[in-house]
């Protein structure tokens, strides 16, 4: 991302493609200016870095939602992510479809889609098995990844909004209209969740697998539909994410490993299963990536997410926000 | 020395192959299927025996690779002390990882994605450091000799590869006569009821996964040879990570014979991809996606444990058979 705007701003300064960044010379041109440390840089990193630790949260409120039901991670998340990247791409690019618009046909699309991935590829391959659900899973991602390879090629592709660029002054730095609206959006996912979660039966019932399978089945509750609901809504939050991202982000098929990578650290780091922490560690993981990509450069900011990932694990494995291992 | 007959017969009619065949396209498949066999094999020690399903064994085939080739590029080591010194390094890399790992009490979801981890900061920092060439990687220099481990025919490369695969069908046949065997299957059973038992899970995981690696990072310093070329993605590369999984568990994991079957049968399939799609990516690692699903759903056990299963079954229904036909005969 920051690479995409280290580019388009270098355009703007050299007045390739005037026009598009001229009302954003805070944050864009900290972005691509790294030389001079000041306070001012400094406060539109930790910005953007949440700005960005939001999508990263969504991406992560799917993950860890379905870790906290099913016990496993989602090794097919990242491809999933990319082939909801790829549709949103092509609902603009061919229907014409504003991203924020598609959102709302690519999320019960793509619920849909992990329904019937867990009800009839998931769960009867793997028959209860956590290890056989991880190889299924990790099976769905090469699957998927390279179906998308052989169908559009490894070629990177972007859209061109007229409203990407826009930014809005919010006193002490300027904000990019695109991430300001994801940002929102998140808070209004993750509500919307909440709500379905405490008020609905069907959250009721996912609650009640979660916490203890076997009660839940005795109860009447059939669990491989509440399984199957489960990682529908988890895949729903990734379309979601796809269309919050596909403004200002790029699309080619392994674009979403990137994120998935990154939310397997934010769902360690607060909690396996944990949706407060899963929000929370998001935003956290997007300053650490600004700050840590501001002061080492771009890779090595990704190796030290890893690192935080790796430290969490092996120190505190039940998260910071310690739901149970 | 009667189990290792089986294994004696294999390798005698893998190795009387280049006899037979001369054509180097022939050979160079199979050189590539016995080294990701070899890879696989140090995946089913800890994940087929052990149970304990890693998704970064790139992380140790980098390792192996890496470091047999810094040596000899960066300080003139010979190949083969070079090659001992990436396994000696791979099972170094093991232990601190495992070690890392076991202790914290990481299992299955946490554990995949703990050596995932690892294998990606590993290909994160091999990408930017200057001792392993950075974005552009090593190339070893050609010298045409058995001394610095690189012959000028392929066959010699695939008696070798041959050799180490050899090597790793025994260790898989020891550990699974031994007590330390018997121990690593406990544990991957049932970790609590093994360590109700007095078995040290914690221990018996950390050598498997030391020796697991060893294994692979022998695949790797081998595959430096024979290629002359390391970077970044293709020794930390997820691709590698995955067919050292995929092998296994497609041939049978926890079977001797397993990564080898599944090794012939997965780049049998990539290869056939490849023919049919010519340039295309994309569809030989959509083809290992979709078996890698449809062996599971279908053959759990794999190739190998079906093949197992179905003669154990063919027995019994012999044994059943003549019952009841001296059943019969009495009646």
């Amino acid at each position: 991302m920051r690479r995409r705007l280290r580019r388009r701003c270098y355009e703007a300064w050299t007045g390739k493609a005037i026009g598009r960044c001229d009302a954003a010379p805070g944050c864009l041109r900290s972005a691509c200016n790294d030389a001079v440390l000041s306070a001012p840089i400094l406060i539109s990193a930790i910005v953007n870095g949440l700005l960005t630790g939001s999508v990263y949260a969504l991406v992560a409120l799917g993950l860890t939602l379905i870790y906290g039901v099913l016990h496993i991670i989602n090794f097919a998340h990242g491809a999933l992510l990319s082939a909801a990247l790829f549709a949103a791409f092509f609902a603009y690019q061919k229907a014409g479809i504003d991203p924020y618009l598609a959102a709302f046909l690519l999320a019960p699309a793509f619920f849909g889609c992990g329904y019937f991935l867990q009800r009839y590829v998931i769960g009867p391959a793997a028959r209860g098995d956590e290890r056989a659900m991880l190889l299924v899973t990790l099976g769905l991602a090469v699957l998927i990844e390279n179906a998308l390879l052989y169908a559009f090629r490894a070629d990177t592709r972007t859209i061109d909004l007229p409203y990407a660029f826009k930014t809005v002054d919010v006193a002490f730095t300027f904000v990019a209209v695109p991430r300001l609206i994801s940002f929102a959006v998140v808070f209004v996912v993750a509500l919307a969740l909440w709500l379905i979660m405490t008020l609905t039966d069907t959250g009721k019932a996912i609650r009640a697998v979660a916490r203890e399978k076997l009660g839940a089945e005795l109860a009447g509750i059939d669990v491989a539909h509440i399984y199957a609901m489960t990682f529908g809504i988890g895949t729903a939050c990734v379309a979601i994410a796809a269309c919050l991202l596909i403004p200002t982000y790029y699309v080619n098929p392994s674009a979403g490993n990137a994120f998935v990578l990154v939310a397997f650290t934010i769902v360690v780091l607060g909690g396996m299963g944990s949706v407060p922490g899963a929000l929370c560690g998001g935003l956290v993981i997007g300053v650490v990536e600004s700050l840590g990509g501001f002061f080492f450069g771009e890779s090595l900011g990704q190796a030290g997410i890893f690192l935080i990932f790796i430290a969490v694990l092996l120190l505190r494995p039940r998260g910071l926000f310690g739901a149970s291992a | 020395m009667k189990v290792f007959l089986p294994i004696a017969i294999v390798v005698a009619a893998l190795a009387a192959v280049p006899l037979v065949v001369q054509s180097n396209v022939v050979l160079n498949f199979l050189v590539v299927a016995l080294m990701i066999a070899l890879a696989g094999q140090g995946w089913n020690i800890l994940g087929g025996y052990g149970g304990q399903y890693s998704f970064g064994h790139a992380a140790f085939f980098g390792t192996g690779a890496y470091t047999t080739a810094i040596l000899q590029v960066h300080y003139g080591v010979n190949a083969w002390l070079g090659f001992l010194a990436g396994i000696a390094a791979g099972a170094a890399a093991g232990a601190v990882i495992g070690g890392l790992a076991f202790r914290a009490g990481l299992r299955s979801s946490y554990f995949a994605l703990v050596t995932l981890a690892f294998a990606e900061v590993l290909r994160i920092f091999a990408s930017v450091a200057s001792i392993t060439g950075a974005g552009v990687g090593l190339l070893i220099k050609l010298d045409l000799h058995p001394e610095a481990f690189q012959f000028r025919s392929r066959a010699i490369f695939y008696l070798v590869v041959l050799a180490l695969v050899a090597v790793s069908l025994i260790i898989a046949q020891m550990l699974e006569r031994s007590r330390f065997g018997t121990w690593l299957v406990a544990v991957r059973e049932n970790e609590d009821a093994a360590r109700a038992l007095g078995v040290n899970a914690t221990a018996v995981k950390f050598v498997a996964m030391a020796i697991s690696a060893a294994i692979t990072a022998a695949a790797g310093c081998f595959y430096v040879q024979y290629f002359l070329f390391i970077d970044a993605p293709i020794a930390y590369g997820t691709w590698i990570s995955i067919e050292a999984l995929l092998t296994p568990i497609i041939g049978g994991a926890g079977t001797v014979f397993g990564p080898l079957i599944g090794a012939l049968v997965v780049k049998s399939i990539g290869e056939g991809a490849k023919l049919i799609t010519g340039d295309i990516p994309g569809l030989d690692l959509m083809a290992f996606g979709a078996v890698l699903i449809l062996v599971i759903t279908f053959v759990p056990r794999g190739l190998f444990g079906a093949l197992v299963d179905a003669r154990a079954s063919l027995a019994r229904r012999f044994v059943s058979a003549r019952k009841s036909l001296q059943g019969a005969a009495r009646g």
